[in-house]
Order: C-alpha cells, then sequence, then structure tokens
C-alpha cells in the first residue's frame, strides 16, 4: 500500500516533469534551429601551384561573411566559412564537396577553379545543392554540364579573349598577323575559341598556334619556330606558372623587341611575384583590379573593407571574384527569406548587384554573371602610388550580354 | 612555316641549354646512385633548395655569385645531414628502404620551403651582366643560356679530372666498383659517401639556382626535374656519368627538335627516347648490368 500510495503521486509528477522536459528541450532544439549558421563550403587549391590565388580568394570570401553577418545576417541566422583544401585535384574536389553537403548541410558550394571546378558541379547538380565557382570557364555554363543550381560568378574564357581581342587587334596597325602560344588543355582551347573568331572579323591573320603541355617548365624551344612566324602580335594563352615562365623567358629571348604580347587574363599574385619587368608591354584582361576604386563606389567599399580586415593588403582579381562568388547568393538568401535552394536560385535569377566593380547580373539561358572586362598593363615601379599599385586600367569593355557566348553556340534553347 | 636550317640550327642550341640543366641535375643523381646504390627521390628538392637558399641570399647581399654560393652550400650541408642521420643506417637493407626514405625527405622539404616562404614562389632577375643576346650567326640567343652551355662544360671537365686524376677520384671509382675491397684497404668509405652524397646534392643546388633566372622558384619546382633527370640518368645508364652527360644534352636538343616539329608531343618525345634506348640497350648507353639487383 505504502509502496502504491506513494508511487501514484510520484508517477504523476515524473509524468509531469518528462513533458516539461521534453517540452522545453523541443522549444530549446527550435531555438538552436533558428540561430543554426549558415553554412558556406569554400573550396580551393590552397596547396600546389595556385595557392597564393586560393589564399587570397578566402580572404575575399571571409570579406563577404563578415558583411554578411554585420548587417544583421538572414533574420538572425549568421554565415559561417567552411574552407577546404582540393589541392588541385578533381578527385580530392568532388570528395569534400561531398562532406560539405552530408556532414555539414551547407547552403552554398562557392570558391572552385581549375579543374576541380567542373568535377564539384557534378556533385552539387546531383544533390540540387547551390553552387557558385569562380574559375574562367565556358564549360561550366555550356548546356553539357549545365545544372538549375549552378551560376558562374567569374568571366568565362570567352568574354576576357574577346574583350582583348576588341582592345588589341585595332591597336596594330596595318599588319595584323597574329600567333598563338596555347597551353594545351581546356583553359587554353577556349581562349582561342573566345580569341580567334573576334580577332578575325577585326582583320587579324592568326599566322600560326603553337601548343604546349600544362606545366611546362621551358619555353625557349618555342621561340624560334614563333619567331620564324614573324607575328605582330603573340598571344599567350596559359594561366599561372605556364604564363610566368612564358614571359620571362620571352624577356629573356628578346621576343619583346620583335613583337608585341598580350594574354587574355593577366593575374594580380603573378604579377607580383615576377615583378614589372617580365610583364613590361604586355596587354591583358582582367575581371578586377583595385586601382578601380577612384571610379567606382562599390570598389572603393569592398577595398576599405578589405583592406581593414586583412591589414591593409589591396586585394586580388581573385579575392574579389572570391568575394562576390558568397556576398550575391547571401544577398539572395536574405531576399528569398531562406536558405532553401529552389528559392535562393529564384532569388539570384533576379538579382541586379553592384558588389565591387558595376552592375552584375546572371544570364537567365546559363546564369553566367554578366560583367565589366578591364584591359590592363604592367605600370612601372616609379609609377606606383603603392607596392601593389601595379597595373594601369587601359580600357573597360561594360558588361553586356551581347559580349557572352550566345546561348544557342552553349547549347542552350533559347 | 618553312622549316629553315638556321630554325633547326636555333632548336639544337635552345636544346643544348635545355639539356645543361638536365646535366647539372642528373650527374649528381648518377654519382649518388653509382657509388651508393641509393636513388635519390629528394634530388629534385635539393634543386628545390638550391633555388630557394640562392634567391633568399640574393635578397640580402645582391650578388648572383653569393647566391650561387650559399646554393651549393645550403643544398650541400641538407644532402650530407640526409645521408649521415637519416640514408646512412639504412645501407645493406635494400634499395627501396633508402628509395622510400629520399621519397619522405622530399616531401618534408618541400613542405618545408611552402613554410618559411610561402605557396606563390619566388623570383630572381639575373645581373645586367648576364642579360641580352649573342648573334650566333643564325639566330639571337641569350647570353645567360649560352654561359650556362659553357659553365656545364667546363664543370664537367673539372668534375672528370677529379675523377680521372685525383687520389679521391681513384677512390670514388673504385668504390664504385667494390666497396669491400675498399675498407679491407683502410679507406674509411663512410666519409666517401657522406661527401659523395653532399657533392651530388649540392650540384643539384646549383642547378636549382642556375635555372631559378630563367623559371622562378616554386616548392614544387623540383617534381619535373627529378623525373627529367631519372629519364637521363636511366637513358645514359644508371651510374654512369659519361651517359648522364651524353643523354642530357642529347635528351634537351631531342625535346628542343620536336617541339619544332610536333610542339604538342614535346615532353612526351624524353619518354619515346627513353623507350626505344632501353630496348635497344636494356642497361642504358652506358649502364652497367647488374647494379640494382
Amino acid at each position: 500500500m505504502i509502496t502504491e500510495t506513494r508511487s501514484g503521486p510520484d508517477r504523476r509528477r515524473l509524468l509531469a516533469g518528462g513533458t516539461a522536459l521534453l517540452a522545453s528541450a523541443f522549444a530549446g532544439r527550435l531555438s538552436a534551429q533558428g540561430a543554426e549558421p549558415i553554412k558556406v563550403g569554400y573550396i580551393v587549391p590552397l596547396t600546389g601551384a595556385y595557392g597564393a590565388d586560393a589564399t587570397i580568394q578566402v580572404k575575399g570570401a571571409e570579406v563577404a561573411i563578415a558583411r554578411f553577418n554585420e548587417e544583421g545576417g538572414l533574420a538572425g541566422r549568421m554565415a559561417q566559412l567552411l574552407v577546404r583544401d582540393d589541392k588541385l585535384n578533381p578527385g580530392e574536389a568532388s570528395t569534400r564537396a561531398q562532406e560539405l553537403i552530408e556532414r555539414e548541410n551547407v547552403a552554398l558550394i562557392a570558391g572552385c577553379f581549375g579543374a576541380p571546378m567542373l568535377a564539384v558541379n557534378a556533385v552539387t547538380r546531383q544533390r540540387g545543392v547551390l553552387y557558385n565557382p569562380v574559375g574562367a570557364s565556358d564549360a561550366i555554363v555550356s548546356a553539357s554540364d549545365w545544372s538549375a543550381t549552378t551560376f558562374h560568378e567569374g568571366p568565362t574564357p570567352f568574354m576576357l579573349a574577346g574583350a582583348l581581342a576588341r582592345y588589341v587587334v585595332p591597336t596594330l596597325g596595318g599588319s595584323k598577323r597574329v600567333a598563338l602560344l596555347v597551353s594545351d588543355y581546356v583553359y587554353g582551347h577556349e581562349m582561342v575559341r573566345g580569341f580567334v573568331p573576334v580577332a578575325t572579323s577585326l582583320g587579324a591573320e592568326i599566322v600560326g598556334e603553337v601548343r604546349h603541355p600544362l606545366g611546362a617548365t621551358d619555353y625557349s624551344s618555342y621561340f624560334p619556330r614563333l619567331l620564324a612566324m614573324k607575328p605582330d602580335l603573340l598571344v599567350v594563352m596559359s594561366f599561372g606558372r605556364d604564363q610566368q615562365i612564358t614571359f620571362k623567358q620571352a624577356t629573356e629571348f628578346g621576343v619583346k623587341r620583335q613583337m608585341r604580347i598580350a594574354a587574355p587574363q593577366l593575374v594580380h599574385t603573378a604579377r607580383i611575384i615576377d615583378g614589372h619587368s617580365h610583364y613590361e608591354g604586355i596587354v591583358g584582361g582582367t575581371g578586377y583590379y583595385w586601382g578601380i576604386e577612384n571610379e567606382i563606389p562599390s570598389a572603393k567599399a569592398f577595398n576599405d573593407r578589405f583592406r581593414r580586415m586583412h591589414g591593409g593588403q589591396n586585394p586580388s582579381d581573385y579575392a574579389a571574384v572570391g568575394f562576390a562568388s558568397v556576398m550575391a547568393p547571401l544577398i539572395a538568401m536574405r531576399n528569398a527569406g531562406t536558405t532553401e535552394t529552389k528559392a535562393v536560385v529564384a532569388a539570384l535569377k533576379a538579382l541586379r548587384y553592384d558588389l565591387y566593380k558595376g552592375p552584375q547580373h546572371y544570364r537567365a539561358c546559363d546564369q553566367q554573371a554578366v560583367q565589366s572586362i578591364l584591359i590592363i598593363t604592367s605600370k612601372p615601379p616609379k609609377e606606383a602610388s603603392v607596392k601593389d599599385d601595379i597595373f594601369k586600367v587601359l580600357a573597360v569593355e561594360q558588361g553586356s550580354e551581347d559580349r557572352l557566348a550566345s546561348c544557342a553556340a552553349l547549347g542552350h534553347k533559347t | 612555316m618553312d622549316i629553315t636550317l638556321d630554325l633547326v640550327l636555333q632548336q639544337a642550341v635552345t636544346g643544348l641549354a635545355l639539356g645543361a640543366v638536365y646535366v647539372l641535375v642528373a650527374v649528381g643523381l648518377s654519382l649518388i646512385f653509382g657509388l651508393l646504390t641509393v636513388v635519390n627521390f629528394a634530388h629534385g628538392a635539393f634543386f628545390m633548395v638550391g633555388a630557394y637558399a640562392g634567391i633568399a641570399t640574393h635578397e640580402y647581399t645582391g650578388s648572383f655569385l653569393a647566391a650561387g654560393v650559399a646554393a651549393v652550400v645550403v643544398s650541400a650541408l641538407i644532402g650530407a645531414f640526409s645521408e649521415r642521420v637519416l640514408v646512412r643506417p639504412l645501407y645493406g637493407r635494400g634499395i627501396d628502404y633508402p628509395l622510400l626514405l629520399t621519397f619522405g625527405i622530399s616531401y618534408v622539404l618541400v613542405d618545408a620551403a611552402r613554410i618559411l616562404f610561402g605557396r606563390q614562389g619566388l623570383s630572381i632577375d639575373l645581373p645586367e651582366a648576364l642579360q641580352g643576346g649573342i648573334d650566333l650567326g643564325f639566330g639571337y640567343f641569350p647570353l645567360y643560356r649560352m654561359l650556362l652551355v659553357a659553365g656545364t662544360l667546363v664543370l664537367l671537365a673539372l668534375l672528370w679530372l677529379g675523377i680521372e686524376r685525383t687520389r679521391w677520384g681513384l677512390i670514388i671509382r673504385a668504390g664504385a666498383r667494390d666497396p669491400l675491397i675498399l675498407r679491407v684497404l683502410g679507406v674509411d668509405v663512410s666519409r666517401v659517401w657522406l661527401a659523395i652524397f653532399a657533392f651530388g646534392a649540392g650540384l643539384a643546388g646549383l642547378a636549382g639556382i642556375l635555372a631559378a633566372p630563367l623559371r622562378g622558384a616554386t616548392p614544387e619546382m623540383g617534381d619535373g626535374v627529378l623525373v627529367s633527370a631519372f629519364v637521363v640518368t636511366v637513358v645514359g645508364g644508371m651510374g654512369s656519368l659519361a651517359g648522364a652527360v651524353v643523354a642530357g644534352f642529347g635528351l634537351g636538343v631531342a625535346v628542343s627538335l620536336t617541339t619544332l616539329f610536333a610542339p604538342a608531343f614535346s615532353d612526351l618525345a624524353m619518354f619515346v627516347f627513353m623507350a626505344i634506348v632501353l630496348l635497344v640497350r636494356p642497361n642504358g648507353l652506358f649502364g652497367r648490368a647488374g647494379l640494382l639487383s
């Protein structure tokens, strides 16, 4: 009896207490869910030949996260950056993407460039995850690799090479003989496809195309052949170390004395490492140079924030596009009021943004960021205002859908 | 484009300069293998260490000569340390033990360079006196590359004299044939091994700083060079100095001429050349049978 009398009220108290505990745990869980960070996966090749570009690109992404959080996040939900090193290896990138999706439940994957870019795209397309890479690639926006959840923040080779051709060919004068030195992989091939039609339409004669293996360390054996073609302009269609070594050895062989040199994409970090002498007189394209801040308020705002966060350092081209690749989707999430992919995709499609270099938007058919391209050349140290004042902006080609490869050419239904 | 004799000659001279770097790296590799039977996978890393040590010294002194001395000394010291402390305990345990160890050493050195100097790489400009070019009659050629070929030939001549005409050379030749006999004769073989390992590493370091003005320096710069040096060593015959010299210059010219006719296959040319040589002479051009067994 005693047991029974005692057990009655105890059981009731236990039930009541248990219910209260459950309710409080449930409420706590709901509250925790409300404050759960918006996770942004950022996959870049921190290890390897492009480590310097990847490192400063991450700094750009950090600026985006800081700005979003300072502005209140998404109804109080803060963003969190999860950086992963793909080692410039597509297999590694694919594994890291899967890990970010399955274990971290990321709302966005951004960053990627180089060969891993398409590998990550295959994963995000299959899983329906929002993806915004930065690398120069036409394939990422072509119909064969297209995904409804993939946007492309960086300029494409078609845009860079086309802008270069439109600038440089008219400056050649009467003779417009052009030779191409092409890195024999997709980047180089896409640059050729972007450059040649525009250049020939402007009267250029392509006198030869020499392909070299990716990662070659000596270009001296290519120069006699190129010199024998007697071009007025040599266009170097390679990236990273390949391009740096080509410029260095072209200077050494006196190639610049016999022809002009141009490249569709000149990279900030490479110019800093190699100095002015090897880049002197070379004209090229880029998506961003911090020196445009005097003309473009959004560039000034981005540069100031970047300098504040990173010890006074000026942002590079990769830092800027790395910033936009995170910032634009975060703004879209805020506009959509959710991180749910379908709603964010719709918000991104509708987005008109000016984050760092003037007005931009994503084209409807392929979700490529329509943006300006700068034509630049190396600035002599004596003219530099600060140590990393390394380029002069020769021209700005404003962003326009006309400057992109046509939707039909990329295989999209129009 | 017309293929003229001038163009072929220009391409051949370019190939000789390319071969000079192969030779400098491969000679050290071949010496180490010939005497110690160590397949030194850290050799590419010594090449990189030389480039970095040289560039760092150049930053402080502004002297290219000091950069060259620093490149040789630092890579030789690291080579000596590696042999004395790490490789030596593995002698007599089979060829794969030191092979794997040197593979590990190369990883450590490359990561150390990344930590100390960053991933972005460094650059060094030639001194003004070495800039410019000369007209060879059939085309313009950079002065520095001509000096590189000439310097390599002088170094090889000195090396040949040292090996053929000095007591140390006699010990090295004897040690390569039968180290046991040397021991019986009272020669401290371990000192010879230490010196040869350091010398080989120093040569790789010298090649590194000499190549740096042409291609810059990155932590991974030794990877490609190591592959080329192994191809040169295998084609020349493992352990053969003369083989390394002939194969180094020969492969440089072969790669350069392939670039003229089929540029996309220039890298492949080296391996095709190796395959053909090995089919005809399985021990390489000047190699001895049984070294690896």
